[in-house]
């Protein structure tokens, strides 16, 4: 399992071994499951109701499958937390948060004044994503009420 | 002989690995590098002094050390089609 | 064309700051060049044979008057006096200084500039037709559907590390004037039998070193599922395009491999659930964008009446001007390949000039073609001798559209580390050999196109002829192709035997030339003569 170095949920971040994919898929009971970038997250789908933890591995930074996977478990309703780990650096930290991420165990440490910097530059974002966050189309079109 | 060059980190001016830790504008100035030539480019590019460096195969000629492979002559020359941008119309771009 | 609000400004500004800090960052050790690289390529900045190169986005090749004088400063303050335009639109500088480039976007930023996403792994400039808004043939302008992309694709979070670089091109006439067949996402605006307006969706087009050409995949997608169809064709290539290597991780591998059928299916099915997620802005949104491009205000009833008495203006009209949708219009094509000229590059007083014509003569906005030339798309016929004139003392009167002399060339050797063999030393040879405008109209229409590697950033594979550098035992050599086209009767250029050295190449061109010359007929373009006789005719001539 790959501690968490930072997390935003509520809750402290779940501390149990992760499953890996083949034997999650195969039939454990895990409420924790690790996804490397080949594995399909939509295979987790019917499962996200028992699953705590999903832990989705960037063995390199450039690979960037890990993103998809964490907004397909996201769209599909998953409200557990979604762990990156691996080959995570400041500068991705605010795409993988609009993607759904809320902990990160990175293989080398997180400076938080550079991600609290990287979360201070951009005020909108052009589209919709798993954050939520309103689309800059959106605020242009927001209905008079 | 070994030839090392790589870009200034702050400018991008091509440099050429001139012996020890200095690197020159000037191909003129490049020292053979030989067989120590990827222990020198990782510790030149650790300490910042060169980015993006690589080793190429040279020779000594009369005009001074020379690389074999045209690319590395003309990032040597300059455009050669903007003469008056050249770095240094006295690289020969074509092998003879 | 479009203007940006307080969002769009926003956003720049951010990303001119986020990049001054990563410089910052680079620069005083924090970041290595490994984690950094990425960061300056997604705002255009490479590491070249000479020097940084930045390449400046210009977003489906518009820009305004203000702006092209922007590139000129850029070009004067942080660059040696020139830029060079590309085969995606943009301008790329050659002699950048990464200490600058902050400063430089910042610039950018003030006229509604930058150079986002114009590299790296992730989606590019969107490309369109260069006379957008002008042509009789198209049935809308496609530039709103661009802008309208171009605002998603930008600091998309979940495309920002894709297998491989993305490119989109959207056109709305059935007259390709994009190469639109030959990108990643190649969309082309169609009415349904309802008459309502959609997107024609193909994908799997390119060039470089496996060139195909893009299978229709969708027929019609409507505006309001523009977004999230697109995010579904991405998603399937993000999740399965290769990343095991890197001559094999574009989405054209990806159709290929899977067969378009196969491909097709997962974005359907991709699509399905994401069209229900809330990503398409609505409607409105599009109409927003679209009021941008509505017509300037032409005058009505102006004489199509030219005063051809000048010769050579009257060879530069009849060469370089289109007719216009109004009436006593024109749209204009300023050459950027004199004879023996560098093909794409303009110096800083050319692009002031050009700055002046559009804001005097074309409603203050010009076009950057994919062919490296510029446009000025809305002139009023009674002003084009005047332009013609202030032009030719610029060097940048040559009457050559679409002719051989209007060649392609990336910059190939001369600039570029990925290159084998200089381009534009070719290029020059070519149009000096050509330099007769009367030669060259007698040849008639010939896209002649040049790449000094299998990047194929010269398009050599949608050239009716089509000339490929490369490095046989480190000496330069050049392959010779025909019958490729990029419009609509996209076809990929064949190798057509062995290659040529510089002078050889030459010859070659000009032998090729001789056998259509001598063989074709009535109304024939070279690459119908070609398309006819086949491939032999010319062999024989090259190699007996």
């Amino acid at each position: 399992m790959a501690e968490a170095q930072i997390c935003y949920r509520a809750d402290a971040p779940v501390n149990a071994t992760a499953a890996s994919f083949a034997d999650f898929t195969a039939g454990s009971n895990a409420a924790a499951v690790r996804i490397e970038p080949g594995d399909d997250a939509r295979v987790l789908v019917p499962h996200l109701g028992q699953i705590q933890l999903i832990e989705v591995n960037f063995p390199s930074f450039g690979d960037g499958r890990g993103y998809s996977a964490a907004q397909i478990v996201r769209e599909a309703g998953y409200t557990g937390e979604l762990r990156a780990t691996g080959d995570v650096l400041a500068d991705q930290f605010v795409f993988l948060r609009r993607c759904g991420f809320d902990s990160f165990a990175p293989d080398k440490p997180l400076d938080p004044q550079e991600i609290e910097a990287a979360e201070g530059f951009f005020p909108h974002v052009y589209q919709t994503s798993s954050d939520g966050v309103a689309a800059i189309w959106a605020l242009r079109h927001k209905a008079v009420s | 002989m070994k030839i090392l060059t790589g870009n200034d980190l702050k400018t991008g001016d091509v440099v050429w690995w001139a012996g020890e830790t200095e690197w020159s504008r000037h191909l003129a100035d490049a020292q053979d590098a030989g067989a120590d030539a990827d222990a020198i480019l990782e510790r030149e590019e650790a300490a910042r002094r060169v980015n993006a460096s690589y080793a190429v195969d040279g020779e000594v000629t009369d005009r001074g050390p020379m690389p074999l492979h045209i690319k590395e002559r003309v990032r040597a020359f300059g455009p050669t089609v903007r003469p008056d941008l050249a770095i240094n119309t006295s690289i020969p771009i074509v092998k003879v | 064309m479009y203007q940006y609000d307080k969002y769009d400004q926003a956003m720049v500004d951010a990303r001119v700051a986020e990049f001054r800090d990563q410089v910052r960052r680079r620069l005083d050790g924090t970041l290595p060049e490994d984690e950094f690289r990425h960061l300056r390529l997604k705002n255009g900045l490479y590491l070249q044979l000479h020097a940084y190169m930045l390449r400046v986005a210009i977003p489906y090749g518009t820009l305004s008057g203000e702006q092209m004088h922007m590139l000129a400063h850029i070009a004067r303050r942080y660059d040696r006096g020139y830029g060079h335009f590309t085969t995606r639109q943009n301008i790329q500088y050659n002699w950048m200084k990464l200490e600058e480039t902050p400063d430089l976007l910042a610039d950018l930023a003030s006229v509604e500039m930058h150079a986002i996403q114009t590299s790296g792994n992730c989606i590019r400039n969107i490309s369109s037709d260069h006379f957008a808004g002008a042509a009789a043939d198209e049935i809308a302008d496609p530039r709103p559907w661009a802008e309208l992309l171009r605002q998603w694709s930008s600091f998309h979070p979940e495309f920002q590390l894709l297998p491989r670089k993305f490119k989109i091109a959207v056109i709305a006439s059935p007259t390709d004037r994009a190469a639109m067949r030959l990108h990643d996402i190649g969309i082309e605006l169609v009415r349904n039998a309802d008459g309502v307006l959609g997107a024609k969706f193909f994908v799997g087009g390119g060039m470089g070193r496996t060139p195909m050409i893009g299978p229709c995949i969708r027929d019609f997608v409507p505006a309001e599922e523009l977004i999230s169809y697109s995010e579904a064709i991405l998603r399937v290539y993000n999740r399965y395009g290769r990343r095991d290597n890197k001559y094999k991780a574009r989405i054209k591998i990806l159709v290929h491999e899977l067969g378009a059928e196969e491909y097709t299916r997962q974005v359907e099915e991709e699509f399905a659930q994401m069209k229900t997620l809330g990503l398409d802005p609505p409607v409105a949104e599009l109409e927003r964008i679209t009021a941008y491009f509505a017509d300037p205000a032409f005058e009505q009833g102006l004489s199509d009446e030219i005063d051809r008495a000048d010769p050579d203006f009257a060879v530069w009209v009849d060469q370089n001007t289109h007719p216009h949708k109004v009436p006593g219009y024109a749209v204009v094509t300023i050459s950027l390949k004199p004879a023996g000229g560098i093909p794409g590059d303009a110096s800083a007083d050319q692009m002031d000039l050009m700055a002046d014509l559009a804001a005097r003569f074309a409603f203050d906005e010009l076009r950057v073609t994919h062919t490296q030339n510029i446009v000025l798309a809305h002139v009023r016929k009674a002003d084009l001798y005047t332009i013609w004139q202030q032009l030719d003392g610029e060097g940048l009167a040559s009457a050559n559209l679409d002719l051989i002399g209007d060649m392609i060339a990336c910059p190939g050797l001369d600039y570029c580390s990925l290159a084998n063999a200089r381009s534009i030393p070719v290029a020059q040879k070519i149009s000096e050999r050509f330099a007769d405008t009367g030669r060259q109209r007698e040849l008639g229409e010939l896209k002649l196109k040049i790449s000094g590697c299998i990047n194929a950033c010269g398009h050599h594979h949608a050239g009716h002829i089509g000339i490929l550098g490369v490095d046989r035992k480190g000496v330069e050599n050049y392959q010779l192709l025909l019958g490729g086209s990029g419009a609509e009767d996209v076809s990929l250029a064949k190798i057509i035997g062995p290659g040529f050295d510089e002078d050889g190449i030459v010859d070659a061109v000009e032998t090729v030339t001789n056998v259509y010359l001598g063989a074709r007929t009535d109304g024939e373009r070279f690459l119908d003569t070609y398309r006819r006789i086949g491939v032999n005719p010319f062999k024989e001539a090259l190699y007996g």
